[in-house]
């Protein structure tokens, strides 16, 4: 395709380059202004705040909003709380997604295209929301921090991708294995789990980004405040602070009425997304691939 | 004996139905141990919640429990047909659906083409790892992020403003909110969305974009006449699986983070409506909620399955 490039015209070139230019730097732009603005609104302080309504350059270097959250103990409970479902959620994911696409793409396993059948069907019908909370009532998870952990034990779509990237692997490599008399959990954690670094971490990270944004199932599940989630206090922080005041927005601003209110929730956006900045070049490597190898098609 | 089992798996793979049944159930008895958490986990978590659709034909009541509820039939669906307010979700799921559909699809395509175009690796790099991003991030951040922009003290609002218009925030009116939500949803969706595209893109041969070049085809002509003609079959499979998923893909997260009483007529969907009436409002009974929830779930398998079979009629490569 290189070659290719110096071939045109150069008229209709510059002028479908510019188009091309101006659209995508205004769509790089919008992607990134909303954060530029939450990153510059978190160090303002209420004058500067009041002065600029526009907010397109650093003003300000006011450090309160930080302090304001770093001095409220719910936000490290709750910090806690997401650091603790993102380890032992992300944990229980890869184990059961690693095991269940491995064994599944297995070949000669007897009954596997049954099992497979079972799998792929609760992607397409689910008992939805009243029967799988009754369910989880039942198991006395309410109010436990598993309830936010255990329901979404497995993502099936990415089971099935991993299935297939296992499917993909030479069969030689997995057979000289066998034949040195290894069984099949050694042939996983041996030879095909060495091989798969790369894989793997993609979706380590795939999981772990979506626990870190767990919020959902604390929604439903969770009405203590102790485990309550980071998106979860956020949420309380961000939405319930600009409708109508809840009672711990309440509680919250009671103890800093000079404080300026947008200061303190931006910080709040930063300090929950910065986690995921970091990570994210690495996932970024390789999401094109996780997302290529999938296809639900067997 | 693991040494002979895995002797005999080995040739049972080369030779797959060699022997029989029972000798193969009996090799393979560790891969069984090995998918016996996760198949325990889809029974508790996704075929228990299955029997639990029993409630949709009965009346809940906490104390007697799913099995002990007394059965009312079919008066749970009857009920369906004179909620006003659910068939309001109904339809706003749908144009929710739909709209997004149309908007969201040209983007994605677009934006594939267009950073298919950028000969710059690095910029076509910089670019999609940007506008990628917001993927990533969780609703509930994104909407107090969009909240204060949108705001009658944001920017927006100040733009416009400084521009001689009235400024109505779109998040609490009933004019804006749909537009609100299809292009906020775009924002965020666009660089992940438009990956599949480009995978389908880089895929297509050098040698036709070279034939046409000698037929003497500008680049913009290559792109109708070689580009989207070979990544036609991506595009429909998304479209159809995109339809297929009308009701099931709620955007319950975004709506559920961003609405507010003034846009219920337009903003609730079917699944903001259960949730809210099952658990903050309180009120409705669970049987009632099941009993949505059934039809809802029985329709998206319909309509999935449907799609498929269009897809594959087509002579595409179908998805189950």
């Amino acid at each position: 395709m290189a070659k290719r490039t110096k071939k045109y015209h150069v008229g209709r070139k510059s002028t479908l380059d510019i188009v091309i230019a101006v659209v995508l730097g205004v769509m790089t732009l919008a992607a990134v202004f909303p954060f530029y603005q939450v990153v510059l609104l978190s160090f303002a302080d209420m004058t500067s705040y009041a002065r600029h309504p526009l907010y397109l350059l650093p003003y300000c270097f006011d450090l309160t909003g930080y302090k304001t959250i770093f001095e409220d103990p719910m936000f490290f409970t709750s910090l806690g709380v997401t650091v603790f479902i993102t380890l032992a959620g992300t944990t229980l994911n890869m184990l059961l997604s690693v095991l269940g696409a491995y064994v599944l793409s297995r070949k000669y396993l007897v009954g596997r295209k049954l099992f497979l059948n079972l799998i792929i069907f609760t992607m397409l019908f689910h008992g939805g929301l009243i029967p799988t909370y009754l369910v989880v009532r039942d198991l006395k998870l309410v109010n436990t921090v598993w309830a936010m952990i255990l329901p979404c034990g497995i993502s099936t779509y990415y089971l099935i991708i991993m299935k297939n990237y296992f499917m993909s692997l030479p069969d030689s490599l997995l057979e000289a294995a066998r034949l040195d008399g290894a069984n099949e959990f050694q042939i996983l954690t041996w030879v095909v789990l060495p091989i798969s670094v790369p894989f793997m971490a993609t979706f380590i990270l795939f999981y772990a980004v979506e626990r870190w944004n767990e919020w959902y199932l604390a929604n439903l599940y969770i009405n203590k405040a102790a485990l309550y989630p980071l998106q979860t206090y956020l949420r309380n922080v961000l939405i319930s602070m600009s409708n109508t005041l809840n009672d711990i927005a309440k509680q919250f601003m009671q103890g800093h009425a000079r404080v300026n209110s947008t200061a303190v929730q931006m910080a709040t956006i930063v300090v929950a997304t910065v986690p995921i900045l970091c990570v994210y070049p690495f996932v970024q490597r390789h999401f094109v691939k996780g997302v290529m190898v999938g296809g639900i098609k067997e | 004996m693991q040494q002979t089992s895995a002797a005999a798996s080995a040739r049972l793979s080369r030779r797959g139905r060699g022997r029989s049944i029972a000798m193969r159930l009996k090799n393979d008895w560790l891969l069984y141990a090995l998918l016996l958490p996760v198949l325990t986990w889809y029974l508790i978590f996704c075929y228990a919640p299955m029997g639990g659709l029993v409630l949709a034909f009965k009346k809940y009541s906490v104390r007697l429990g799913i099995w002990g509820s007394p059965w009312v039939g079919l008066a749970n669906f009857e009920k369906m047909f004179r909620d006003r307010d659910l068939m309001r979700a109904l339809r706003n799921t749908v144009i929710f659906g739909l709209g997004g559909i149309a908007v969201s699809m040209p983007c994605e395509i677009g934006l594939a083409l267009m950073l298919n175009e950028l000969r710059m690796k690095r910029v076509r790099k910089l670019v999609q790892t940007t506008v990628t991003f917001p993927h990533f991030i969780s609703w509930v951040v994104l909407s107090g992020i969009m909240i204060n922009l949108f705001s009658s003290t944001g920017v927006f609002s100040y733009i416009v403003q400084g521009l001689g218009f009235s400024y109505r925030n779109p998040l609490t009116a009933t004019s804006g909110y749909r537009w609100f939500i299809w292009i906020s949803a775009v924002w965020k969706e666009v660089g992940w969305g438009s990956i599949i595209y480009l995978a389908a893109i880089t895929g297509i041969n050098p040698d036709m974009y070279e034939a046409a070049e000698l037929d003497g085809a500008s680049r913009l002509q290559q792109m109708r006449h070689v580009t989207l003609p070979a990544i036609r079959g991506t595009i429909c499979i998304m479209l159809i699986l995109a339809v297929g998923q009308l009701l099931t893909n709620g955007r319950f997260d975004q709506i559920f983070n961003t609405y507010s009483s003034p846009v219920y007529a337009v903003a609730d969907t079917m699944d903001t409506y259960i949730f809210r009436e099952s658990f903050t409002t309180g009120g409705m009974n669970f049987g009632y909620s099941t009993a949505i929830g059934v039809v809802k779930s029985v329709f998206g398998l319909m309509m999935i399955v449907t799609a498929n079979r269009i897809v594959t009629a087509t002579g595409e490569q179908g998805l189950l």
